[in-house]
């Protein structure tokens, strides 16, 4: 290098740390109103357009561009969306929505009852698999006037209400989409929604740039002018970018598991798990029901009492969770706690094992058992590795199997396992997150995230079927209660820990999460100070 | 016994062999220094070193890493000698006839062990594991397959040189058959160079183990030094001895068995030995 080389290096140097400060967060008139977030997505995902895909940092963007009808609180209750009020039919099939007047979309054409009606009826029933589930159900979709929406159902279905956040039920623009191919629409590149925030320029690799809709319905909003999501593979940089203050809200994974006690005590930042209430990520022990000895329920008791669940919490995932009893989150709604508990107990566990005929052979072994190690980074290696010492101890020998992800997900969806470990979200509701691990009806060889333990009872999925349908809280509340005692006698799968997530955020950004999806939410009223 | 003297004469080789044999001993005992499972949780989670007992401190889970190394010593020396047995066998058959019987098998042999050297090795190790599965048989085939092909092309060099000598020429007249004449005359005397060669290939091999233990592709099954140091690399902020101790131990094991190989080298190599240069 010679020195104008190196004179030119320095500038850039300069240059970058300039930018850095146009990074930082920038303070308008006013206080509340202006200025710049800066955030981190990762990985980078493939398209924004929410209906079309529905991966989680797709999610994360598309929340701020698409909205729907509804929003949900941390306690998962209704709020007002697009829809400022809305009735429900004594006998549960009409939903009738008023919609907010002066909703534009991003290219400045109203959003009207029609474009509602379209996105739920035409295009989520063909692109997105769990809206598909509920708004198949609706038999008649009406619009009396431009401000109504009416969806009359097939039969009641009481998650319905529940199905209209914005990751689930995106309101995309007729005008644009109608007779078109969804997926290869070119629209898809620039996501025309109704949201808070537009897209302004996205630079593969680099970052995702989203600015004011300023015709924006909600007066006053949003608070910020501008969004920028930025690309960092790398976990020890994301956690360098919050310290530093480059970017000022993290979510998800973007900060490891190990990093947050760390950046918890950090003067300058929230730590929040709060806004993943809609999601409650579920963290079990999944078994292959249909193989000896997991076919025998004792045999899966024994193993829910060998597995320390506040150890794998506060050793695996660094105390971010709550240990699980069943297989509804206590996050979400119509959770039982009055259920069977297997608390920590090697000798209970052999006590099961003996009852069962399951003695001691050579050197204490009772069983040997296959463990697919899930491919999905470090914390589910460490959690085979407690698994395999758990069970160890009772003399059930593990071995594990690691392998990629397509092999993983191959090998278990096809039952071609033993024991493995799974994180499933709820979705603010069991009929649309939890009975699908346990119907008989959704025993469906090659799909992932279905009842792939093979676990059948009759009994269980009447209650199911029933609560799905029952019209009033108090109704279902019951029917899931004895459907958890059930399946808590049974254990399908060993429930572990309701897992947590950690948000990170600059103290002076107000008003972040504020509903039950978090940082999926729309951003409108988010604001620096 | 000219050579053992020599070499006894020889202080970094000497220096080498002395930490090796602490190595292999440490293997050999670990049973007994720790008697329990390296994977069993007995500590607090991140336990520094010199506390609660524990020499090199405890990890994430709150596994010994004292007992992770010393069990992890038998790992990479299995590793290690195993995969160089298997591709001292392979190179030297590959070599051997290569070399003895020149020609279109030369050419053929040659082509193929080329074939095996222009695919980088650790890459093609990574892609064998990856489809075989990661067991420690399968890591074994791997690194053999990668480690061959420069121990063939030394033996058919070394062929090629005494395959045209006077007493090979009178062997082959006296009518001894191939068999005879490779391994009793030409063998005996291409071993010296196999041997250095084979010492410093048990080295690359720990290193390649460790580098795929390292990406989470060894056996999960066995706690192994590579492993250690792959788990700990995301806490290197919280717990720094959870990935020097193990490093440390790849650094020793591995710099000592190049001493030894380096000191073999000097010793039986009779130019240098007769020079009296180490």
């Amino acid at each position: 290098m010679n020195r104008r080389e190196f004179a030119k290096l320095l500038s850039a140097a300069g240059v970058a740390g300039a930018t850095d400060i146009a990074w930082g967060v920038t303070r308008a008139v006013g206080q509340t109103r202006g200025g710049t977030l800066n955030t981190i997505i990762q990985p980078e995902p493939p398209v924004l357009v929410t209906a079309i895909n529905q991966q989680q940092p797709t999610l994360t963007i598309g929340g701020k561009i698409y909205e729907s009808l509804l929003r949900y609180g941390i306690d998962l209750k209704p709020m007002p969306g697009l829809a400022q009020s809305w009735t429900i039919s004594p006998d549960g099939k009409t939903y009738t929505f008023k919609l907010f007047p002066n909703i534009t979309f991003h290219d400045g054409k109203p959003c009207t009852a029609e474009d509602v009606i379209f996105s739920c009826t035409k295009v989520l029933t063909e692109t997105h698999a769990r809206a598909r589930g509920t708004f198949l159900r609706i038999e008649k979709a009406e619009a009396p006037d431009p401000l109504t929406v009416v969806f009359t159902l097939k039969e009641p279905f009481a998650p319905f209400i529940n199905s209209f956040d914005c990751t689930t039920a995106p309101v995309l623009p007729k005008h644009v989409y109608e007779n078109t191919d969804f997926r290869q629409n070119p629209a898809n590149a620039q996501a025309i929604g109704t949201g808070p925030f537009k897209l302004k320029e996205w630079v593969r690799g680099s970052h995702i740039h989203l600015v004011r809709h300023e015709g924006y319905y909600r007066q006053g909003e949003p608070h910020l002018d501008e969004i920028f999501y930025r690309v960092i593979p790398d976990a020890a940089s994301r956690s360098v970018a919050l310290e530093k203050g480059t970017v000022q809200l993290t979510q998800w994974t973007d900060v490891e598991f190990f990093d947050v006690p760390r950046l918890s005590k950090l003067p300058n930042l929230e730590m929040t798990t709060k806004g993943y209430e809609f999601f409650a990520p579920h963290l079990w022990i999944d078994m292959n029901n249909r193989v000896a000895p997991m076919n025998d329920k004792r045999f899966r008791q024994a193993v829910a009492h060998a597995l320390d669940k506040k150890a794998i919490k506060d050793r695996i995932y660094f105390g971010l969770g709550k240990e699980a009893t069943g297989p509804v989150s206590s996050k979400t709604r119509f959770y039982e706690k009055d259920v069977k508990t297997y608390d920590y107990s090697l000798d209970k566990a052999r006590r099961l094992l003996d009852d069962m005929g399951l003695k001691a052979g050579a050197g204490g072994k009772r069983a040997t058992i296959t463990f697919l190690v899930p491919p999905y980074g470090e914390s589910w290696q460490r959690l085979g590795e407690f698994v395999r010492q758990a069970l160890g101890r009772i003399g059930i020998e593990v071995v594990l199997q690691g392998g990629d992800i397509a092999g993983w997900g191959q090998k278990v969806s096809n039952w071609e396992y033993e024991m493995t470990a799974n994180l499933l979200y709820q979705f603010g509701d069991p009929a649309l997150g939890v009975t699908r691990s346990y119907a008989t009806s959704n025993i469906r060889k090659g799909v992932l995230f279905t009842n792939m333990a093979g676990y059948s009872n009759p009994a269980v999925d009447k209650l199911f079927d029933e609560a799905a349908v029952a019209t009033t809280d108090a109704k279902r509340q019951e029917l899931y209660s004895q459907a958890q005692k059930i399946l808590c006698e049974d254990v399908p799968v060993v429930w572990i820990l309701e897992q947590d997530f950690p948000n990170f955020y600059d103290k002076k950004l107000k008003n972040v999460i504020t509903t039950g999806i978090g940082v999926h939410e729309t951003f409108g009223s988010v604001s620096l100070g | 016994m000219d050579t053992l003297k020599a070499f006894s004469r020889h202080p970094s080789g000497m220096l080498g062999l002395v930490i090796l044999i602490v190595v292999v001993a440490l293997a050999v005992l670990a049973p007994w220094l720790y008697p329990e499972d390296p994977w069993e949780m007995i500590g607090r989670p991140f336990a520094p070193p010199f506390s609660e007992g524990f020499l090199l401190g405890t990890d994430t889970l709150g596994r010994d890493v004292a007992a992770g190394i010393v069990h992890g010593t038998r790992v990479s020396l299995t590793i290690g000698v195993a995969s160089t047995l298997a591709a001292v066998c392979i190179g030297v058959l590959v070599g051997a006839m290569a070399g003895y019987w020149g020609g279109g098998i030369d050419d053929v042999l040659m082509r193929v062990t080329e074939l095996f050297q222009t695919i980088p090795g650790f890459i093609l190790a990574i892609l064998m594991v990856a489809t075989l599965g990661p067991s420690i048989v399968n890591v074994i085939i791997a690194i053999a397959t990668v480690s061959w092909p420069p121990l063939a092309r030394l033996t058919r060099a070394e062929f090629l040189r005494l395959r045209g000598r006077e007493f090979v020429q009178a062997a082959t007249c006296q009518g001894e058959r191939p068999l005879q004449v490779v391994l009793g005359h030409i063998l005996p005397n291409a071993v010296s160079p196999i041997i250095v060669t084979g010492s410093l290939t048990i080295a690359s091999a720990i290193l390649i183990e460790s580098a795929l233990s390292f990406m989470g592709l060894g056996d999960p099954n066995l706690m192994s030094w590579g492993f250690m140091v792959g788990a700990a690399r995301t806490v290197i902020r919280q717990a720094w001895w959870m990935s020097v101790f193990p490093g440390v131990a790849i650094l020793l094991t591995v710099l000592a068995i190049n001493l030894v190989g380096e000191g073999l080298n000097d010793t039986l190599n009779p130019r240098n030995a007769r020079a009296g240069r180490h």
